[in-house]
């Protein structure tokens, strides 16, 4: 990891005084450091919990005054949610788009996963006449901004006449295979050689040998890749407005409030809830599911 | 969604079945067909063409009718509003990545072996798990302003807090060109829980020996932090920053959610959104689309050289 520190000065002197080693491992602990630690979590917080805390007051109350006063004077409802989640007037309600985010999501991340790990077993294992130069093209492709690419798909699926949720589940499985092929990949390498020649030479075919030995080595790299594009999908509003169509039936909920946030900007007590209805899903899951997350987060940008 | 599933999955397994009939060494180019083959056919259509034609169309009228050359190219280099959103973007992407990997850097250097770490990390890093547009929606109620008159009373927490302080409250989204820094703002909230799980992690790899060995020459504290930490974590910083950059160019969530891109905060990535699919000027979309790509270039460019030449230690 270290490039210019000055390893040369490694002495054996440090390995002999390893008593002081313990005591060397102390952080920095001036009282400004805390204090400086403490107010970036400070800020880093509050500003998602004084909407949750709105989320949770009187409309009136919300219009008149600061969320903070709620702290001395502490009227809760659960009014917000009920109405953000379940209007009839105008089909306004977010149920709809929470079972659309669902619907776009599960496949979403299935396809992918499946795809990129045959994929990326083939390119680690199998071999076959141009497989260095396709995998270098495959991982390359991830420097192609989304954008480039919206305007020609969805010409090609409105030609196709393809329905929206499967115009999102094409364009997602396809923009995440790039980075999955590449994480999966990684993962695959680290594979002992042995294993995978061992079921070889008893005669297992590739199929047998990537479902029998591989996959379950495989594991934790799924779930880390499924859980960024969980997240990525859940969140996504780009694809999402651009093939969705914006309608009750297909669109997700962070476009229907990417809308309520634009023509009802002033309606705290509907975007309050509506925003938190669509942060608990991931956040959950995310919680859930962090150690693997993070896992893939290093596996794909720091080595050794 | 549970019939696409089971759609897809037997269509896979009907391929893995019939490939895996196929044995012997010859076979093995059939097999790698059925493993690659759908990867490959979805990437070609989905990445490749569509880019190859968006290169193209951006040389061409709205309608695809015709050539221009590089008429869209011009307007975009010329007209006032289109140099507007390229400052905003140049402002984005320099700023974002410095701010929020030092933010993530000097907080995963305080917290490093605290006794609350695990919590401390998690708060930080739990804006990641949430979208651009709640993201936006959070901080756009920290900014709401309620103008200073009668018995109106701030809801936004800035705005209150520069009430306390004795100010008059600010319209935070609207006055140019500090509105754009408050939008980026969000972006930083979002990543530096990013670059402080990385860079944290790199920290926790320098050895023990080169920390120990600086100590007994009499550097510490910040001397520590400047010639011992942030050169042994350089590859990671490097990563951070690129892969934050990169992010940056190609977020749109933020500025579409909170202002639309008016008052003077429209970026690239939100102007070919609402040139290509609003105002059906696919020419001027797609070079704008060009232009994003052109930028991300060279920034992944210098990252692969930087991992290939740690790689090559």
């Amino acid at each position: 990891m270290t490039t210019s520190a000055p390893t040369a000065v490694v002495p054996s002197v440090a390995r002999t005084i390893s008593t002081t080693a313990s005591r060397g491992k102390k952080r920095l602990t001036s009282p400004w450091a805390s204090l400086a630690a403490v107010v970036i979590a400070v800020l880093w917080t509050l500003p998602t919990l004084g909407l949750l805390v709105t989320s949770f007051r009187e409309e009136t109350d919300i219009r008149r005054t600061g969320w903070w006063t709620a702290l001395s004077d502490p009227t809760f409802t659960l009014d917000n949610y009920r109405e953000a989640l379940g209007r009839e007037s105008g089909g306004g309600g977010l149920v709809d788009y929470l079972v659309n985010s669902f619907v776009i999501t599960v496949p979403s991340v299935v396809i992918p996963m499946v795809l990129a790990a045959l994929a990326a077993y083939a390119f680690a294992w199998i071999h076959f006449p141009g497989r260095d130069f396709l995998f270098i093209a495959v991982f390359a492709l991830q420097i192609v901004p989304i954008q480039v690419t919206l305007i020609p798909l969805l010409t090609l699926f409105v030609q196709g006449d393809v329905g929206e949720f499967v115009r999102i589940w094409v364009a997602h499985s396809t923009f995440a295979l790039p980075l999955a092929v590449f994480l999966l990949h990684n993962f695959m390498r680290d594979v002992p050689a042995e294993l995978i020649e061992a079921a070889r030479v008893d005669g297992a075919g590739h199929v047998k040998t990537f479902f029998s030995v591989v996959l379950p080595l495989m594991t934790p790299a799924l779930a880390a890749f499924g859980i960024f594009q969980f997240l990525w999908v859940w969140n996504d509003l780009l694809v999402a407005l651009t093939f969705a169509g914006g309608t009750p039936q297909t669109a997700p909920m962070t476009v229907a409030l990417a809308n309520l946030s634009g023509t009802r900007g002033t309606d705290w007590y509907l975007l309050s809830a509506g925003a938190f209805i669509s942060i608990v899903i991931p956040v959950v899951v995310f919680l859930a599911l962090q150690r693997y997350f993070v896992r893939g987060l290093l596996a794909g940008s720091v080595k050794g | 969604m549970a019939l696409a599933v089971v759609v897809f999955l037997a269509l896979i397994a009907l391929v893995l079945f019939l490939i895996g009939r196929i044995s012997g060494r010859r076979g093995d180019r059939a097999v790698a067909l059925g493993f690659v083959g759908p990867t490959l056919l979805l990437v070609a259509v989905g990445l490749v063409y569509p880019a190859l034609r968006t290169i193209l169309q951006s040389f061409q009228q709205a309608d695809g009718s015709g050539f221009v050359g590089l008429d869209n190219y011009q307007f975009i280099f010329t007209n006032s509003d289109q140099l507007t959103v390229l400052r905003n973007t140049a402002l984005w992407v320099v700023v974002t990545p410095f701010v929020a990997t030092g933010i993530g850097l000097v907080y995963a250097v305080l917290i490093d072996r605290a006794r609350v770490e695990a919590f401390a990390k998690a708060l930080i890093f739990l804006p990641m798990a949430i979208s651009f547009v709640g993201a936006s929606i959070i901080w756009k109620f920290v900014y709401e302003f309620r103008p200073e008159q009668g018995n109106i009373q701030q809801i936004g927490l800035l705005n209150q807090v520069l009430v306390w302080l004795g100010f008059s409250p600010q319209q935070f989204l609207v006055n140019a060109p500090w509105n754009t820094l408050f939008l980026i703002a969000v972006m930083i909230w979002v990543q530096a829980g990013f670059a402080m799980t990385v860079l944290s992690a790199a920290i926790k790899a320098i050895p023990d020996d080169i920390i120990e060995a600086a100590r007994l020459d009499g550097v510490s504290g910040v001397g520590l932090f400047r010639h011992i930490t942030v050169p042994s974590i350089r590859p990671a910083l490097v990563v951070v920053l690129t892969t934050i950059g990169i992010a940056t160019l190609k977020v749109f969530d933020i500025v579409r959610t909170m202002t639309g891109g008016q008052f003077d905060t429209n970026v690239v990535a939100n102007e070919f959104y609402t040139q290509a699919f609003r105002a059906d000027q696919g020419g001027i979309g797609a070079a704008l689309a060009v232009v994003l790509f052109a930028l991300v270039v060279p920034i992944v460019a210098y990252n692969i050289r930087q991992l290939r030449a740690s790689e090559a230690r």
